[in-house]
């Protein structure tokens, strides 16, 4: 197997899926986080600088940590990306069809974009989540 | 930002920016010339779009205003900081001028080529060093102790080095139907989520558990991954080998190791002469018998039978060799000698360590191990996927064996989902000195090789990789004995602040140079010693090939930042000035030349970006000991000199160590230094990795040192409390070598007999000159290890397992 050997093209079959999902009409957008998979990498908070240039101290993404004590010592760490009042959920990229540069970049895959609806569908499903609906 | 207007080039990344051994697919827009944003390949297979903190900050790496542009020559005293802009040919004329000096005067060995890390400088240096004439490329860590132990000995071993099956090597990945998600994975002293190393995207283990694996994971800390695990194994640092041994000893006492595989692919049923403690030869029970031969005991003629590696077959052929027992054998002399199977042996190793005494010197409880070592052991397939700390001890190389063996023994080999063998992509090496590529042209004279520090002692560094010894060469700094060293060119290793351990002796070492050539992006503490400093290039600047295991890959010049060149480039040129002989007009005619065994040029590599090796290829899975794959006669088996998984270590004995595995305390630990413990009654663990940081680089960018400000240590907060220190205090970290300060994080993460200090800590942002550099003596932790505490191979180093007190600064 090899790369497509055509001129890099930005649109990815990711995109066009996406924008098959997108509904028409003024959508709410949210954020489903998966924090039983968040590592707490920091990827969100640095793509959401890039994306929008932040200075130093201030960011769209941020990931609070708690560690949790459970009985018997048990130790269970827990991160949780949390959109700030920054966060735009990156309009200019889902107005390309790209995905959130936080969603996108995020080093699990723990960080699902869509509209609110179709999110809380998917969080029925899954325990340990929890649905952002930040505008 | 939008990235209208701007050109979307697909790159590959790789060290300098990113810092890791890189290989991920990337997406580099640039406009007029300049990078604007970086984002992940959706269409890579290796990371699938997604990209760590460090890539993502790249546009404030490249464009930093502390980067090296121009060629430095020093002007004031050594350490001073006072430089004037040199152009490149200037640059050149002096090394030239100063290296054939030296040469002139003390000999080629005199001067010492240093670099660190997977980088991608480890090939180009070996052909500056080379062409130079020097035997001595160093590797500036302390017994090597990063990846190279752990590869060294499954080489050994297998004959090749294996990794966690990710579905790496296959185009569809998880969905690909020969693949198998492994029921179990061991990620053994690896903190995988705080960095990807060793050519491992990391987060494809969080992929794996999503979709059903099980974990069990052996870390002194409660990493994240540890707490998602089914079995966490919390255990002393340095007891790993002690660990293993006793989930062999499980597995060995309750049969539940893949006999067939044993039987069939393992050096198990040969004989060892006891006497001589080596595999019995041919030769020994015949005159004109070969050496090349093996023998086992033949239950069904109860006599001794000949394994012919390179016929894959025994004769008498319907031989059925004995797994386990002791028997005499008469010699070619008529004279009888004792022999035992290998498994046999390796049965009475672990049979010293039962569950309970691993326990107690492992600090684990004695039903977790005996629990684990089924749950492995039961589940198919399993993997295992290790980290450095197994370098990092004094006991590497038993150590390594040892786990090596557990998925060795349980068939895992080369399985879909377990740990198969990784080779270079259609089999392209980068190393210069490759039969066929440019070998002869740099091959150095026997008189010459002779003298790199240590290959007399270590047989490692004769047969493995050729380097010089790290620990042997800083003694030989300062004795002078059997030759005085007189220049260094380091690449890409800041070894005051960050590989080199007991760096104040470092200190004195580069100072006492005749001519120290630095190579880097970012003025340091081991730069600002130099007299020359040249300015490399990250990797959106240069040309280059990504071969770590998969896919074969180009790096492909997106930038240009000032008169920054390529490490490649560097050395290039310069072994052009040392060696006109090379035989590659130009860059790209030596990467056509290395690319050959794939059939492509470098132009079509780049056209295409990334290929990977289709089955059927040897660097491609699975199972290719059954197809005559693995070794260069087409025979069926493993790349060894028993042609078989050599439990019992013919290399190993032909380097005077130990060819089978065992375990030894750290050089210091509450055990073997208890009058020491005493008066140091924590354990210091350093090394472990952050997602914002690659060792000892990123400080100096904005958006990283915000994630993590300040060099911190980890201790327990019932430890803090005892002596009053509050989450954020200063604190000294001290023992009898050394200290360094630092802020204390109070977590329950680390065990209360241990810490963690981080490494690689200097602060770009104060006074550079001499004695100030960078701060780095106020907070470098490698003050308080040693050098020279290597394992029996010469690799190895305390580096997990020093001794420390810890108190709060005033």
């Amino acid at each position: 197997m090899e790369a497509q050997s055509k001129p890099c093209s930005v649109k990815s079959t990711r995109q066009n899926e996406l924008r098959k999902k997108l509904p028409k009409k003024n959508p709410r957008y949210g954020l489903l986080v998966d924090y039983e998979y968040c590592t707490g990498c920091h990827t969100c908070e640095v793509a959401c600088k890039q994306e929008f240039h932040r200075p130093t101290g201030i960011g769209g993404m941020k990931v609070l940590e708690v560690l949790q004590e459970l009985p018997g010592g048990k130790l269970y760490p827990t991160f949780i990306p949390f959109p700030t009042e920054l966060c735009v959920q990156c309009a200019h990229r889902v107005r390309e069809c790209k995905r959130p540069a936080c969603v996108q970049h995020c080093m699990t895959s723990c960080l699902t974009f869509g509209p609110l609806d179709e999110l809380a569908k998917l969080q029925a499903k899954k325990p340990k989540t929890v649905l952002w609906a930040p505008k | 930002m939008s990235t209208k207007g701007a050109q979307a080039i697909r790159t590959t990344t790789w060290s300098a920016g990113a810092g890791c051994h890189g290989g991920c697919g990337i997406i580099a827009y640039v406009k007029d010339g300049k990078l604007i944003k970086i984002e992940g390949d959706p269409e890579h297979p290796r990371n699938q779009g997604r990209l760590c903190p460090r890539c993502l900050a790249l546009t404030q790496y490249v464009y930093h205003e502390q980067r090296l542009r121009h060629p430095l020559a020093r002007v004031g005293k050594r350490g001073e900081n006072k430089w004037k802009e040199i152009s490149w040919q200037e640059a050149y004329d002096i090394i030239e001028t100063r290296l054939n000096d030296i040469k002139a005067r003390h000999g080629p060995e005199s001067v010492l080529f240093f670099y660190a890390d997977g980088k991608d400088v480890s090939e180009w240096i070996t052909l500056l060093t080379y062409s130079y004439g020097s035997p001595n490329l160093v590797y500036a860590l302390s017994g090597s102790s990063c990846y190279t132990p752990r590869t060294m000995v499954t080489w050994a071993v297998q004959g090749d080095v294996a990794v966690l099956d990710a579905s790496q090597w296959l185009p569809k990945r998880y969905d690909d139907p020969t693949y198998t998600i492994p029921r179990c994975i061991i990620v053994w002293a690896q903190d995988p989520q705080a960095t990807c190393a060793d050519g491992f995207y990391s987060h494809w283990i969080v992929d794996l558990k999503k979709r059903g694996s099980e974990l069990i994971v052996i870390d002194p800390r409660c990493t994240w991954l540890a707490s998602r695990a089914k079995f966490w194994l919390q255990l002393r640092p340095g007891t790993d080998g002690a660990l293993a041994l006793g989930m062999l000893n499980v597995i060995l006492t309750e049969k539940l190791y893949d006999a067939r595989f044993v039987e069939k692919w393992t050096n198990a049923p040969f004989l060892v002469k006891i006497d001589e403690n080596r595999l019995l030869l041919e030769n020994d029970l015949a005159k004109d018998g070969s050496e090349k031969k093996f023998v086992v005991w033949n239950s069904k003629e109860a006599n001794t039978a000949i394994w012919d590696p390179s016929e894959a077959q025994f004769s008498p052929k319907k031989t059925e060799p004995a797994l386990e027992g002791t028997f005499r054998v008469t010699l070619a002399d008529k004279s009888t000698t004792d022999c035992k199977t290998v498994w046999t042996l390796l049965r009475e190793r672990v049979t010293n360590f039962p569950p309970e005494k691993v326990a107690d010197i492992t600090w684990v409880p004695k039903d977790k191990i005996v629990d684990a070592a089924r749950f492995y052991a039961k589940s198919h397939p399993s993997a295992i996927h290790w980290g450095a700390s197994i370098d990092m001890m004094t006991t590497t190389t038993p150590t390594a064996h040892a786990i090596t063996l557990l998925w060795c023994i349980t068939g895992n080999v080369d399985k879909p989902g377990g740990n198969v063998v990784a080779r270079d992509p259609f089999n392209v090496n980068p190393y210069p000195l490759q039969p066929g590529v440019g070998a002869n042209a740099l091959s150095l004279p026997p008189e010459v090789k002779k003298k790199r520090i240590g290959a007399d002692r270590y047989g490692p560094l004769r047969d493995f990789r050729p380097r010089a010894h790290t620990d042997l060469t800083l003694e030989q700094i300062f004795t002078e004995k059997p030759y005085p060293i007189k220049g260094m060119w380091i690449q890409g290793a800041n070894i005051l602040a960050g590989n080199g351990m007991d760096p104040r002796r470092w200190y004195e070492a580069i100072k006492k140079m005749d001519f120290v050539v630095v190579v880097d992006l970012f003025m340091n503490p081991t730069s600002m010693l130099a007299d020359l400093v040249l300015p490399a290039t990250t990797f959106l600047e240069k040309d280059s090939l990504h071969t770590m295991w998969v896919p074969l890959q180009a790096i492909k010049k997106v930038i240009t930042v000032d008169e920054c060149k390529s490490d490649t480039e560097i050395d290039f040129e310069l072994a052009k000035r040392f060696n006109p002989q090379l035989p590659w007009k130009n860059i790209e005619e030596m990467f056509d030349d290395i690319l050959k065994p794939s059939g492509m040029s470098y132009s079509e590599l780049k056209k295409i970006g990334w290929k990977i090796p289709p089955k059927g290829h040897p660097s491609a899975p699975y199972l290719r000991h059954e197809k005559g794959l693995l070794r260069s006669d087409g025979q069926k088996g493993f790349n060894t000199l028993t042609g078989r998984i050599e439990i019992f270590s013919t290399w190993f004995r032909n380097w005077g160590i130990d060819p089978l595995p065992f375990y030894e305390e750290p050089p210091f630990s509450p055990i073997s230094t208890p009058e020491i413990y005493k008066d140091y009654p924590l354990i210091m663990m350093t090394g472990r990795r952050s997602s914002v940081y690659f060792l000892s680089e990123h400080r100096m960018i904005p958006w990283l040192r915000e994630v993590e400000p300040d060099p911190i240590v980890e201790i327990h907060p019932d430890v803090a409390r005892a002596m009053a220190v509050k989450n954020g205090d200063s604190v000294w970290i001290e023992n009898w070598l050394g200290r360094c300060k630092r802020k204390a994080k109070l977590t329950p993460i680390i065990h209360p007999k241990t810490i963690m200090v981080p490494h690689g800590w200097w602060f770009p942002e104060r006074e550079g000159s001499d004695p100030s550099l960078f701060g780095v003596w106020e907070v470098n932790v490698n003050q308080l290890i040693p050098m020279g505490y290597n394992g029996a191979s010469g690799y190895g180093s305390p580096i997990k397992t020093m001794l420390c007190k810890v108190y709060k600064a005033e």
